[in-house]
């Protein structure tokens, strides 16, 4: 057998290149953790719901795979799968963008939302997925979102958010903006209504996802290792931030300042978030539904 | 930007060089005591004339420019003109006072008012004291206390918008900037007081929005308002910050875009050249503004200002409902 293109690489190539011959070789028997190096059988990191065995590092997942190990099978129920990105703008190549995300992720925009169980809770769940223009917040996903919380505003269901973006998205420009405070305005209807609000920021939660609704759930929890801040990267190395704390935008860097309740390995996610939705079931509500 | 001078944008300068000319002449005419007023008036015409033609024919990344420009009037400067006086108040009680958001109770002609805005400095020392306008997340839960405030003693809330970005400092990060923008927005969105918010020069993201959720919202002539600013947006889509200017078109910034989108209520006209070359005309424009709106607003009682801000934000943003649409086609078949 040849050697793997990524040996006698290093760091970040090797990375790089390791992640281009998985993404080359969908049905691969094996992965290379970018974290450690350790050699992971596919198999055995899909039982380990994709988390390295070794060091625990969590690989993103789709929205699909996490609604898969969060909602109980064959309950969840999609809304709005039929709304699609506009743009608005006309700005460059966002349509062939758009074209091109929807091919390799298979959705129409960046976050599934919809309504299923969770043991003996029925849920309201928005998940967002990476694989669509980096998660980024646009008027479909700012107009799923609100949908979503109103229907459990409706039916009086707990809500439940999984974030996974790099803000808003730029191509949409200011009507991005507005989605924050679109979203952040619907959290205040949630809070109203006396429902529990639960997010979960997994990697990465930033930029105007990070400064809205994600930032205001009545609970907060975060996988290991994500990275959740207020400056993207890109935009902190435009902005000539030099000088940082090691794990600064780390959910260990915002556990450690208060701002996230818990760091919840993926493993006892589903576990966690039933006894918060457990502890949030009103005494007399608490017959079986 | 400028060159030679960097108070005067390259676009400005034969306007500058007219006006240098025109104060030159009457300079003379007082000294000497010839009278040169035919010889002012053609010269002004001209002036005008050319500010007229350089200003309808402006890029977006000149508005960009215009939007930042080191000697345009800042949250202050409206503030002192604008109200017949105005008291300060500072701190967020729960960390520090942070001097770039400024805040604090009003009267403006006769009515009490609460007014929160970004500060930026003028020069260098200012500057840094200012935090070149970008606010901190004491700053947002400054803001947000003193509304709380106007809500309950039942006073309007003025918001004046004048910043590149919230700061993004790791002192910034470690005390929630994410979680203080996000509880604004929430927070705005349900005030139970009329809210106007003004765009006075960059309407820069989140740090801009922090302040933002009003019932009414106007931005002057030449200000900007963005998602992102166009440098950075150049540098993560196209990985190319110099081609700062062609995403300023891109990202559509300006005040005309921003009415079209639906995003604000009004543009305010500025005076000719741009709010910097009177001051106190474009504080007096901004002023009618507010009153205006605040006249409109009176009629809504606490519960409908809550419920008319809230469906403003509710209905923005733009996507393609495509069940609807293949429905439609099917019945135009």
């Amino acid at each position: 057998m040849a050697p793997a293109p990524w040996f006698g690489l290093k760091g970040k190539a090797a990375r790089k290149t390791a992640r281009q011959s998985i993404d080359a070789l969908p049905d691969g028997l094996w992965t290379k953790c970018p974290k450690c190096n350790e050699i992971l059988f596919n198999k055995e990191l899909e039982k380990n719901l994709r988390v390295c065995n070794k060091c625990g590092y969590h690989y993103r997942l789709r929205a699909s795979e996490r609604l898969a190990i969060t909602i109980d099978d064959g309950t969840f129920v999609e809304f709005d799968a039929h709304l699609a990105p506009a743009n608005p703008l006309d700005f460059p190549d966002y349509d062939i963008s758009i074209k091109k995300d929807r091919l390799k992720s298979g959705l129409e925009d960046a976050i599934v939302t919809g309504a299923g169980e969770m043991g003996d809770h029925k849920v309201v769940i928005g998940v967002a997925d990476f694989a669509f223009r980096g998660g980024s917040m646009g008027g479909v996903v700012g107009e799923k979102i609100v949908r979503a919380m109103e229907y459990a505003i409706a039916n009086n269901l707990p809500v439940i958010m999984f974030t996974t973006s790099g803000g808003a998205r730029m191509q949409e420009g200011i009507l991005s903006l507005m989605q924050m405070a679109k979203t952040a305005a619907a959290c205040a209807k949630v809070h109203e209504a006396g429902l529990p609000y639960i997010v979960v920021f997994a990697d990465p939660t930033t930029a105007g996802v990070h400064a809205s609704y994600a930032s205001l759930g009545d609970f907060i929890f975060a996988e290991p290792g994500a990275l959740v801040g207020f400056a993207g990267a890109r935009v902190a190395q435009q902005a000539g931030l030099i000088h940082r704390p090691d794990n600064f935008q780390t959910s260990e860097f915002q556990l450690e300042h208060g701002m996230i309740d818990r760091i919840v390995p993926r493993r006892e996610m589903k576990s966690t978030l039933i006894k918060i939705l457990d502890f949030c079931a009103k005494e007399d509500a608490s017959d079986g539904v | 930007m400028a060159s030679s001078d960097w108070n005067i944008l390259d676009f400005e300068k034969p306007i500058m060089e007219l006006d240098a000319q025109i104060a030159e002449i009457k300079r003379l005419t007082i000294e000497r005591g010839e009278d040169r007023s035919a010889d002012i008036e053609i010269l002004e015409k001209d002036r005008d004339r050319l500010l007229n033609e350089i200003f309808t024919n402006l890029t977006a990344w000149d508005r960009v420019l215009l939007a930042r420009h080191p000697r345009r009037p800042y949250t202050l400067d409206y503030v002192r003109v604008m109200f017949d006086d105005f008291t300060d108040l500072h701190g967020d009680r729960l960390f520090a006072d942070d001097h770039a958001m400024v805040g604090g109770i009003a009267t403006l002609e006769g009515r009490q008012v609460m007014w929160v805005g970004q500060q930026k400095g003028r020069n260098l020392k200012e500057r840094q004291y200012r935090n070149f306008g970008s606010a901190k997340p004491e700053g947002y839960r400054k803001a947000m206390r003193l509304m709380h405030l106007a809500e309950k003693f039942g006073k309007p809330i003025i918001c004046l918008v004048d910043t590149p970005a919230a700061d993004c400092s790791v002192g910034a990060e470690e005390r929630g900037i994410s979680e203080a923008i996000a509880r604004n927005l929430m927070e705005m969105s349900t005030l139970k007081t009329p809210v106007i918010c003004v765009v006075l020069g960059e309407g820069g993201s989140g740090g801009a929005l922090g302040i933002a959720v009003a019932n009414k919202v106007i931005m002057l002539e030449h200000s900007i308002y963005s998602v992102i600013p166009p440098e950075s947006c150049a540098a993560i889509l196209w990985r190319d910050p110099t081609k700062h200017k062609e995403m300023a078109e891109a990202l559509k910034i300006s005040a005309k875009d921003a009415l079209r989108l639906g995003i604000i209520d009004e543009i305010i006209p500025e005076p000719a050249g741009g709010a910097h070359r009177n001051v106190d005309l474009a504080a007096r424009y901004v002023k009618d503004a507010i009153l205006k709106y605040l006249d409109e607003l009176d009629k809504l009682t606490p519960d409908e200002l809550a419920a008319q801000r809230y469906d403003k934000f509710r209905n923005m943003g733009v996507f393609v409902d495509s069940a609807k649409k293949a429905k439609k086609k099917k019945t135009e078949e």
